[in-house]
């Protein structure tokens, strides 16, 4: 059996947990109209939240890239005075809050993503609330003929996905926001301490590439160093 | 056929396009099963493609899927995550 065959039959019982069946299909077909009109409120929660995480993360961006400038700032300062052990730290300073920068915006993207993707489900989810509400009028006013009973069959199912699918979207970005909520607040306390900016480097648990990302990053820092200083005109006095 | 693609929608797929979809298919679930995180992506992407390339059916109409492709940016782990899920 192949991937999406699986899929459909673990979906399948979602449906069903997502639906109850009532004794009366009228009573059904009131209650999927209920659960809907609740799942509607429920997607624009869910974007709302996924809003707010998204500005959290584009504060905390800016505020370090001024850090950022701040940092570029005083290592031409040290440079001009001839103080290449300043600029240097300060070098390395810059390059780890570059890098936490670069990895916010990449967050930053993955949740307009998200944001993107809900809205598109809301618009979706909304016109078929709109189609449910007449078709249960339709079918509730033909009740008495067995074909009724079909037709709440194939909408019931038909809807049931639908909003198993809209959960399961739900359940994603929720999961995105909450693990980059835990991050936004790990990087606001890292902030307040001042060893994180010289730890940009974190372990990766392995010593040898740790050492060598160590050999790695001092080059680069001076790189940085060697060209500020041939901006500034002080290549020569070094 | 009717096919899903969670989180975006349903296409009515017919014919040879169904055939390399299924045939596709087949692979991916061993994608899934050797861990082959880059063949996973690929085969997704392209599988998606293909459901795609089949007639959108509008949001209007309540109707079942007969098979469900995840949203396109699922990770291998989150795909193995949905099978191992209690339903």
């Amino acid at each position: 059996m192949g991937l999406m065959a699986r899929v459909s039959t673990i979906f399948k019982s979602k449906v069903n947990s997502a639906l109850d069946r009532a004794e009366d299909p009228r009573e059904t077909l009131e209650y999927s109209y209920q659960k809907q009109v609740e799942q509607l409120q429920n997607i624009r929660r869910g974007i709302a939240e996924v809003v707010t995480s998204k500005k959290r993360l584009e504060l905390q961006a800016s505020r370090l890239q001024q850090s950022v400038a701040q940092q570029d700032a005083n290592a031409r300062d040290a440079v001009r005075v001839n103080r290449d052990d300043l600029a240097q730290e300060a070098i390395e300073r810059k390059q780890g809050l570059v890098a936490q920068v670069s990895a916010l915006q990449s967050q930053i993207e993955d949740l307009a993503k998200e944001e993107a993707r809900l809205t598109d489900l809301q618009q979706k989810l909304q016109t078929k609330v709109e189609t449910f509400r007449t078709q249960k009028e339709v079918i509730k006013a033909q009740y008495s003929a067995a074909q009724a009973q079909v037709k709440i069959g194939e909408a019931f199912t038909g809807l049931g996905e639908g909003m198993a699918d809209v959960n399961m979207a739900l359940q994603r970005a929720t999961d995105k926001t909450e693990s980059l909520k835990a991050r936004a607040a790990a990087i606001d306390s890292l902030e307040d301490n001042p060893a994180f900016r010289n730890d940009a480097l974190p372990s990766t648990g392995d010593s040898i590439r740790d050492e060598l990302n160590k050999l790695k990053a001092s080059s680069t820092v001076s790189d940085e160093l060697a060209q500020l200083k041939a901006e500034l005109g002080k290549g020569d006095q070094a | 056929m009717i096919v899903r693609i969670l989180s975006e929608g349903q296409y009515r797929v017919e014919g040879e396009t169904l055939d390399k979809i299924n045939q596709l298919d087949e692979e991916l679930m061993d994608a899934l099963t050797q861990d082959q995180a880059d063949r996973f992506h690929h085969l997704l992407h392209e599988v998606a493609g293909l459901v795609r390339s089949g007639a959108e059916i509008s949001s209007e109409h309540l109707v079942e899927s007969d098979l469900i492709l995840p949203a396109d940016d699922t990770t291998l782990e989150e795909a193995k995550r949905l099978f191992s899920e209690p339903s």
